[in-house]
């Protein structure tokens, strides 16, 4: 069966077409970024208005990509949540009719089950079970991943998510929105060792994160060092950068190593938007080839909001779920841990 | 010809298909239900016609002013609809299916566009055609534009929320008022009618709300701006 999958939580619209027996057949994104830079973040109502614009244009195109028409879709997924209310809207209301037309079964997806299983997508997938980190600016959780809808909260973040102090740092360093690619460029061109910044919670004896701290650190570190004026020079912006890229780089692997030490497990997945940092892939492939762990990651497209991780999850739950009557709502805020492994 | 027309744009949801002169609605205070309700009562309706939405010709949505979220759950149906049926889609004011409705030849269509504004827009009929005598636009209640002559007819829900000020706006102009008339799809397939019968429907993907209200956030550049003036 080829499940169109639809992606509108935040500022991304993304749709792909998976095959059950196939594969990923096409995939395509339309991001926002450069239309809510002006306003320094997301928009929600300006965000909800483009994926209206943006929504059929895309399914157009990967139907054309794959050379398929409407007639071959035999399941519409779509993400349900969690995000923003008005754009996720937006795409449970284009899937559920164009599935009441068409006739075939719907599933919403929930957003972060999406970014779990996006690795599997890849060749030599990780098999079952696996550790996962998911960060982004959204989140930062390592989960116990024992099959779908099997998902245990190992840590989470009990403030900032990493990619929020990424977008926070970004801002006192007077880069532009988006932060994260922002700060990790500029990192490129830090003198190591120059500033020592705090390792939150690196000790702490659980799996949980903090980061709110590193954020003042670095305004902290950003006034101590500007001039009258209020100006850094570029060089201690560019090792204020690569500091506070290493300090959050280094929590994350501490913790997801010793996510795999406590747990037993020797898979680990990385997803979410941060899982795209170079730094961070670097510090992970070293950290587990030495204790003979694998790490599995999304291309780097899958890693940040996505249609194929969507037709991907529903692909999974499609064949167990339906939305019969086609009624339908969102929802914002949705506990990853509710959800429930599919019926055998 | 066979239409569907739906609207979300308010608390109610519209339903009618208009097939070649019968129409068949269904109306209901859906209060924040539309988007459970929606496909299933348009389930009902295909039922009752004993159609499917491939036997149909067109689908027409109150593009608004009205609800941001009511909105994009009609334009969102209608093109969702439209596209798996190869369907073309036509989006009608909500102001101009007040006039529609209002039974008169003079109307001041008003809605209350909360935050203390109004949409408003004024209407003539011409023989079977509307025109358009102030374009739809957003004011303060207060500050709605000024209008010639006597005999017009208020209708909507700004004239529910602020029928004093808007009377005392227009005291010699407005004869009398319908507070409570909301935009429903049979005035809004009626609308649709004659722009799908001379062959100007849309592709599904053209489908587009009716914000008005577009200036929905200050850029950094403007937000620096008003701090500087502070």
């Amino acid at each position: 069966m080829i499940i169109l999958g639809i992606e509108s939580s935040c500022d991304e619209t993304g749709i792909a077409l998976y095959d059950q027996e196939h594969g990923l057949l096409a995939h395509a994104l339309h991001s926002q970024i450069d239309m809510h830079a002006e306003y320094g973040g997301v928009v929600p109502e300006l965000a909800s208005r483009d994926h209206v614009r943006r929504t059929l244009p895309l399914i157009q195109r990967v139907l054309d990509e794959a050379k398929l028409t409407l007639a071959d879709i035999g399941g519409i997924a779509y993400t349900q949540g969690p995000g923003l209310a008005g754009a996720l809207l937006v795409g449970t209301s284009i899937a559920e009719s164009l599935a009441f037309t068409l006739n075939v079964p719907t599933v919403g997806v929930h957003h972060l089950e999406g970014h779990l299983l996006a690795p599997l997508l890849e060749a030599n997938p990780p098999a079952f079970p696996f550790v996962a980190l998911l960060v982004s600016g959204g989140h930062t959780q390592l989960m116990r991943v024992g099959g779908i809808g099997d998902y245990t909260l190992l840590g989470d973040t009990l403030d900032d998510a990493a990619g929020e102090a990424f977008d926070k740092t970004a801002k006192l360093l007077g880069l532009s929105y988006p932060g994260g690619p922002a700060v990790s460029r500029l990192a490129d061109r830090g003198t190591p060792g120059r500033f020592k910044l705090p390792r939150p919670m690196l000790n702490s004896g659980d799996l949980n994160f903090s980061f709110s701290g590193l954020k003042t650190a670095v305004l902290t570190l950003v006034n101590d060092h500007s001039n009258a004026d209020g100006i850094l020079d570029e060089r201690t912006k560019a090792d204020i950068a690569l500091e506070f890229q290493e300090a959050v780089t280094e929590v994350l692997t501490a913790k997801c190593m010793a996510a795999l030490r406590e747990t037993g497990l020797d898979q680990l997945v990385v997803s979410g938007g941060v899982g795209a940092n170079r730094q961070l892939r670097e510090k992970l492939t070293r950290a587990t080839k030495r204790r003979l762990c694998h790490v599995h990651y999304p291309r780097l497209e899958f890693c940040t909001d996505n249609g194929a991780m969507i037709a991907f999850a529903g692909a999974m739950r499609m064949q167990h779920e339906s939305n019969g009557d086609h009624g339908f709502s969102v929802r914002p805020r949705w506990d990853l841990a509710s959800l429930q492994r599919p019926p055998a | 010809m066979r239409l569907l027309a739906l609207d979300t744009s308010t608390e109610y949801l519209s339903l009618a298909l208009h097939l070649d002169g019968r129409v068949l609605t269904r109306e209901l205070h859906a209060g924040q239900t539309h988007s459970q309700r929606i496909l299933p009562l348009l389930r009902e309706l295909l039922d009752e016609a004993g159609l499917a939405m491939t036997d149909l010709d067109g689908i027409a949505f109150g593009a608004g002013p009205g609800s941001f979220t009511g909105l994009r759950i009609g334009c969102g149906v209608a093109q969702g609809l439209a596209f798996g049926a190869g369907l073309p889609v036509v989006g009608v004011c909500t102001l101009l299916a007040l006039a529609e409705a209002s039974g008169a030849d003079q109307v001041i269509a008003c809605l209350d566009a909360r935050m203390g504004e109004v949409y408003h827009a004024v209407y003539r009929r011409q023989g079977d055609a509307w025109q358009e005598v102030i374009a739809p636009g957003l004011y303060k209640p207060e500050a709605v534009p000024a209008l010639e002559g006597a005999g017009w007819v208020g209708i909507g829900s700004g004239w529910a929320s602020y029928a004093d000020i808007l009377q005392a706006a227009y005291p010699a102009q407005v004869s009398s008022t319908q507070p409570d008339r909301y935009p429903r799809a049979q005035e809004i397939v009626a609308l649709a009618l004659p722009v799908f019968a001379a062959g100007e429907g849309r592709p599904a993907a053209e489908a587009a709300p009716l914000y008005i209200r577009n200036k929905v956030a200050l850029k950094t550049s403007e937000r620096a701006k008003m701090a500087g003036l502070k």
